[in-house]
Order: structure tokens, then sequence, then C-alpha cells
């Protein structure tokens, strides 16, 4: 796996230094498909792929000749009459996992997407065994309501206060 | 000479951070007013000495002495003042000087405006400022020393990175050290109300306003970042998701929520222990952020291991301060008396479910932009968490705090009336549901849920009103008291107004550049026109314009509205010859809150040039609504009540001073 990834980074670098004699741009005018509801596709799956020697940017970002050739390639399979999923499943095929911004469900990404629900769950979860304990302690509690007499002794004094 | 003079001060500064974090210690645990007296005065001259070192560096650039490395390395004799003198911080070296610039000054400023702070607290917390100054001073002077000088000095410097030659740079880096450095006080508050075991209500009272200032200046810094970004990277995007972004964005969710435990704390006694670790994580974060931006380790996880000298030294600052504050916390922190009780529904409970969300949001943030790094390092898969990840964790998280943002304010303290706060937010809510109708009506495409967006964005601002409106009783008594109740508010009140809706504010832009905005990327030749949302470009032709220490190649296009023209756009590519680099400068046009966005490829022999043209509605609203939330935060630090243990305004006693000192004038 390691060693194919290797070999298509490679390439890659080669492309670079072929292609690289064009402008450096992100998504180029002479890139796009006529058809806007194909390139429309393009330009979403775009959004969601990494330019792998860029730091952290999509291919529709990139101004980066990998980018460029990706980008190619992205509408070359549409055109083809690929699937979005088939589209994504042949890059990460290619170019591993890497090349997705937004990682699988898998085993090593479970820590990943579970813990900002986790933190939330955590969280909450706190909050009640902190309510429940101070609760339990003798007391102590919510604020305790008052009783009909006392609202009507409240009621009796405002009364009198009042009309200033 | 000068340089020298500056490597010299920086060495002497180092000195007295370590005699201001030892002795005031010592005299706190002994009870030695005289020991504890002595953190004054070398808070001063610590930072008297961390300012020379920093000017000295700073007139290296002015006057292009391109016998020092750094200076040689990052600047050039051809570029105008502003970027010579802004240069200093745009570089790895000059940026750590520009942090302990900071961290000193806000020491300082301590020293000198905490006059009514207890002895042992403010003793105890520039001690503990110092061990942070004291650790990053030895950073600098053994790893990144800017001062070092070439043997021959070589007659021109090599140009800063042609990105950062922009008035960004100016302003985007001072203003977020401000704030995330500016965390730094709050924590060395926290870790002297640990070590000195007493902590109350007059505590968050003190820290509040240096919570306040630094989250203020962090909002505005992180802002100026992101507009900074949108108009010079060419495609108007103006957040991605990056983790140095991520590195700014996690001490301000922390931040914001410390901002609002420490209300509870001040106002009511409790969560103390839970705010003592905000304020904690929240610099904790900053010094995460420092460190993710300053080894190397983003680049690649392979260029931090072949170089590993500075990583690996902020990585020990890092756990040194986080895990020694974290442990004198799990040992303190016990102790501490948990203080009011209050009911879930209460205007406690709901900053508390702001905090919670905050947390998680922050967590969010933490594990996505530190995730690929660790996986990378432990088993040496390679994942990208890029913005589809965190669109996907972080709304979700963002939008329920965001509702429930406008009842915080209505509900009362300790027990609140959730239906009376629903039946006073019933305006709101049904503009909000009006807003969503419109939206759905004006616009054709975009996401489904924009509407929505639209309406949470009405619905936080609508609320600000409300909350204002109640306090002020507007529709109820007559107009002309309901103005004399609205100057007597507390200032903090119209703050807290100001702030929610701001960020109701940045929602609406985001909502609107992202779900409405429209694009253009055609090859267009000179006489072509190019349409788009009412606009019709028509493209006048090329020319250069020599600059400085560059040169421009300038597209002119006639911009017509309906038929009518509104002006001209000149979007620009620009070639530094030094670095031999370009950039692209768009052009912009604002028309109201909205922008035309209009950026240039490179020229084509045959005379064509591509052009991407984006048309972002309500785009400007994103980094308004931050000044607004500024702003807020602004009015609330000049609520009296707040400016115990802060600087007080030096002008305004003085005015008062001269006032009764002349009651003729």
């Amino acid at each position: 796996m390691k060693t194919v990834l290797r070999k298509c980074l490679q390439a890659a670098a080669l492309l670079i230094v072929l292609v690289s004699a064009g402008p450096l741009w992100a998504v180029e005018p002479d890139e796009m498909l006529s058809d806007p509801v194909l390139e429309a596709r393009a330009r979403t799956l775009s959004e969601g792929l990494r330019c792998m020697v860029c730091q952290n940017e999509s291919i529709d970002e990139s101004h980066a000749p990998l980018a460029h050739d990706i980008r190619v390639l992205v509408r070359e399979r549409l055109k083809a009459g690929d699937s979005d999923q088939q589209v994504v499943d042949f890059l990460v095929a290619r170019y591993g996992e890497f090349v997705l911004l937004k990682p699988r469900l898998s085993w090593h990404t479970a820590a990943l997407w579970g813990l900002p629900p986790a933190v939330l769950l955590f969280g909450i979860a706190m909050l009640i065994v902190v309510a429940r304990r101070r609760n339990a302690a003798p007391g102590s509690g919510e604020p305790a309501t008052l009783t009909s007499a006392e609202e009507a002794r409240v009621a009796e004094l405002l009364r009198s206060e009042g009309a200033p | 000479m000068i340089p020298e003079l500056g490597h010299y001060a920086l060495m002497l500064a180092l000195g007295l951070a370590l005699i201001q974090g030892t002795m005031p210690i010592v005299g706190a645990r002994t009870n030695d007013p005289v020991l504890m007296s002595i953190a004054v005065p070398t808070a001063l001259a610590h930072f008297a000495f961390v300012a020379i070192a920093f000017g000295a560096l700073t007139v290296s650039y002015v006057t292009s002495d391109f016998s020092v490395l750094n200076v040689f390395q990052n600047s050039n004799s051809a570029m105008p003042l502003i970027y010579r003198f802004s240069s200093v911080w745009g570089n790895h070296e000059g940026s750590m000087m520009l942090w302990v610039s900071i961290l000193a000054l806000f020491g300082a400023l301590v020293a000198a405006f905490g006059t009514n702070l207890p002895a042992a607290l403010k003793a105890y917390a520039l001690g503990v400022q110092a061990w942070i100054a004291a650790a990053f001073h030895l950073f600098i002077l053994i790893t990144s020393n800017p001062f070092l000088r070439i043997a021959d000095a070589p007659p021109e410097g090599q140009d800063l990175n042609p990105i950062l030659q922009d008035p960004g740079l100016a302003f985007h880096p001072p203003m977020l050290y401000l704030g995330y450095v500016g965390f730094s006080i709050v924590f060395s508050f926290a870790i002297g109300a640990l070590l000195e075991g007493r902590i109350d209500a007059a505590w968050a009272r003190w820290v509040r306003p240096w919570v306040l200032g630094a989250w203020m200046c962090l909002t505005l810094g992180i802002a100026g970042g992101s507009y900074w970004a949108y108009y010079e990277l060419g495609w108007g995007g103006f957040w991605f998701w990056d983790p140095v972004e991520n590195a700014s964005l996690m001490p301000w969710l922390a931040g914001t929520a410390l901002l609002h435990s420490a209300v509870v704390m001040e106002k009511r006694g409790a969560l103390k222990v839970w705010t003592i670790l905000l304020a904690i994580l929240t610099f904790s974060l900053s010094l995460i952020g420092t460190f993710l931006v300053r080894s190397g380790v983003l680049t690649s996880v392979h260029a931090f291991a072949t170089d590993p000298t500075r990583g690996i030294f902020i990585l020990a600052i890092l756990v040194l301060f986080i895990g020694g504050a974290l442990a004198l916390y799990a040992w303190r922190a016990p102790l501490l008396k948990q203080g009011g009780l209050f009911a879930p529904i209460s205007r406690e409970g709901a900053l508390v479910f702001n905090n919670l969300f905050l947390t998680s949001a922050c967590a969010t943030v933490f594990v996505g932009t530190l995730y690929p790094l660790a996986l990378e390092s432990l088993t040496g898969d390679k994942i990208s968490v890029g913005p589809p990840f965190f669109n996907s964790t972080f709304g979700p998280l963002f939008i329920p705090l965001i509702l429930v943002m406008p009842f915080g304010p209505l509900l009362g303290w300790k027990r609140g009336d959730l239906l009376g706060a629903a039946q006073r937010l019933l305006g709101a809510a049904v503009l909000a549901v009006v807003g969503v109708a419109a939206a759905y009506a004006l616009e054709r495409g975009g996401p489904v849920l924009a509407p929505f967006g639209v309406g949470v964005a009405l619905f936080v601002m609508a609320g600000a009103v409300t909350d204002i409106a109640e306090r002020t009783m507007v529709l109820r008594i007559p107009f002309v008291a309901a103005i004399r109740r609205a100057v007597g508010l507390p200032r903090s009140a119209w703050g807290t107004a100001f702030a929610h809706f701001g960020i109701g504010m940045t929602l609406l832009g985001i909502v609107g550049a992202t779900a409405w905005g429209s694009e253009r990327i055609i090859e267009i030749k000179p006489g072509g026109n190019v349409e788009l949302a009412h606009y019709r470009l028509t493209f006048d032709g090329l020319f250069n314009r020599p600059g400085p220490n560059y040169s421009d190649v300038v597209g002119r296009f006639t911009v017509r509205r309906n038929g009518e023209p509104v002006g001209t756009m000149e979007p620009t590519r620009r070639t530094f010859p030094a670095r031999n680099e370009a950039t692209t400068e768009a052009a912009l046009m604002t028309r109201g809150a909205s922008q035309l966005y209009l950026s240039l490829g490179d020229p084509q022999p045959d005379g064509s040039v591509a052009l991407r043209l984006y048309y972002k509605p309500f785009v400007l609203m994103i980094w308004l609504g931050a000044g607004v939330m500024f702003f807020g935060g602004g009015l609330s630090l000049s609520d009296r009540r707040l400016r115990v243990g802060a600087p007080r305004p030096a002008r305004a006693r003085a005015a008062m001073a001269a006032a009764a000192a002349q009651p003729a004038e």
C-alpha cells in the first residue's frame, strides 16, 4: 500500500514537471466542462478532494499543477459516465485516503468522528452527576418554590409597599 | 551596534524575568511585603528591556541593515516603509519577538494599573507571567536569535514573501497576538490563585477585564486575517479550516466560554473550579497554537523531524506549562468551595449551556486539527481533515448554541422564566420566520438549509434588540423615559446586546456569501463582456504599472448595473523580481454589504486573460459583525463595575483633575 502511494506520488511529481509550463491557477476556464450539470458536480466533488502537494487546500482552490491534473481527471471520469461515488473510489484507489478532505469512518478515524459527540455527551453527563450530587447533599438543591401561604404574604407586602 | 544592543537587552530581560519569577513568589509564600513588592518594578523594567530589544530589531529593519541575517532574509531596501516596518514580524524570529514583547507588555500593564489587587495575588500572577517570559526568551536566544550577523553584509536583502507585502501584515499579527498572548495574564492569575489557594468572586472581577480585552483583540485579529485571506488568495474564500486558522480559533472559542463563565463566577460565585480550568485551557490552547505554527509540524511531520530543535523546545515549554498547570489544578481545585446554587432554567443555566457547546466545538476543532498529525506519527497512515469534516461537526454544535443565545440575557439569575423569555422573543421568532419565508421566495438555488441560516441569524439579531427593548421598556413607557432608562443601563448590558447582534451579522454574512454567491470563470479578450447577477463588466484592456519593488499588470473593467455605469475595477497580477514570485491582487467593488470580486489569471500571448468573477451577497457582514462584537466588548470593558483592577483610562482621570483645577474653563 505504501509503495503504491509512493509510486503515485512519484508519478505525480513527474507530471508536475511536465505540465508546470502553463499558467498556475485554480479552476481554469479551459478545464471546465461545457455541460453545466456535470461541471457543477465536478466542482462539488473538487471541494472535497485534497491537493496532495499543498498545505490543506482542496483541488478546487489550489494553484498547483497536481491539482489541475486531478481536476481534469475528475472531469474525464464524469464525462465517461462515472457516478460521484465511483469518481471518489477511483481517486482513493489511486492516491489513498489522503485525498479525501472528509475522512471516511473506519477504525482509524473512529476517534476523530467519535470525539465531538463524546465530549458533548460527557459534558452533559458531568452536569447531571454534579447536579445529582448536590441535590443529594442535605440543605441544598434547587431553590425551593414558595408555598401558597408565602405567595399570599409576598403579595400582601407588595401591596402595602406599593402606591408610591 | 544596534543589533548587539538588542541582543544584550534581550539577555538582560531574561535575567529580569528570572528575578521577577522567583523573588515575589518567595515573598508571597513567606508573606514578606518587601519581596512581593519587587514584582512591580521588575515587571516594568522587564518590559522596558524587551521593548529595547524589539526596538533594536525594528531599527535594523527600517534602516535596511542587511548585515543582520534576519533582515537580509526578509527585507529589501526598495520596500515601502510600512512593509519594512511590519516585516519585523513577518518571519519566525521576529514574530517570536513580537510574542514576548506582548507578553511583557501585559505583565507591565498589570504591574502599572493593578494597584488595587491583593499584594499576594499580584506577586504570584506577575511571577507566573515571568516564568512564561523566561521560557520564551530562552527559546529565542537559543534557537531563534534574530540578531545574528553576516560577516560580509550583502548589498541587498532577499525581500519579504510577496503574499505578506500587504497592509494586513501590519494589522493582523499584532492584533492576534494581543489576543492570544493576552490570555497569558488570565492564566497567570489562575495559577496565582491556585498557588494562593483562595479564589472568590472578586478574582473573577479582577480577571474579567483582561479576558474581555484579549477576547476583543483576538476577535478583531481573526476577522482581519480572514478578510486578508479573502482578498489576497484570489478566489474569495474567507475561512479555510486551515490548521493555522484553527490555532487561533481554539483560544477564541475557549476564551468566549471563559468570558461567560467568569460572569457566573463574578455575579453568583458559582462555576469557580470550571472557570479556573477554562483560564488554564485557554492559554494552553494559545501555546499549542504557537507550537503548531512555529515548530514547522504543520508543513509536514517530516519537516519537523529533520530539524526538530525549535519544535522540541516549544513542545518542552508546552508540556512544562500545560502539564504543570493541570497538575497544580488537580491538586488544588478540590480545595475550592463551590458557590451559589441555581436551577437548570436560569441565567446561570444558559451560560452553562453556552460553555458546554463552546467547549465541545473547541474540542472538535482540536481533534480535527491534531488528529492527522497524531495518526501519522503513531501509525504512518496519512489522512486529511478538511473543511467538509469541520462543516459537518462544528456546525451542528454551533447552531444550538446560537439558537439559545437570545434566551440567556432574558432569563433571571438563579431561576428563570423560560415561558416568559419565549413570549418576549415571540417578535424575534416571527421576524425570523418571515425572513426564512422571504429567503425561500426570493432566491432560487442554493442549499435547502440556507434560508434557515438566515432565520437563525435574524432571530439572534432581533433577540439582541429585544433584550435592550425589554430592559428599557421602550414600548411600554413614554419614549423619553425609555431613553433615560437606556442611558442608565449598565454598559455591560449594551455590550452583551452588541456582541450577540454581531454574531448574528457574521452568520448572515457567512450564509449569504456561501449559499447565494455566484461566480463566472472564463477567458476574456479586450472588448469582451461578462455578466453576473445584474452586473455587466466590459474588459477595456491590460496595461503595465510600475511599483516600488514590483511591477503590475493591470486589467481594467468597466462595471455596469442595468446599463448604468457604476465604476471600474482593476484586478492586478503583481510580480516581485527580487524573489521572482507573483501575487494576485483582486479588485473588490462594494455594493451595500455585498461585493463584486474580480481576479485575474496570467495574460495569454493572444491577448486574452483568464478571469474569475464572483458576486458575494452580504459578505461584508462577516467582518462587520466581528467589528460589532469588538465594539460590544469595548462597551462592556468601559462598564464602571469592571474597572476595578483594570487599567483606568488615564486621560479621563487627567481631564477630570484638570477640570477640577480650572473650573473657569
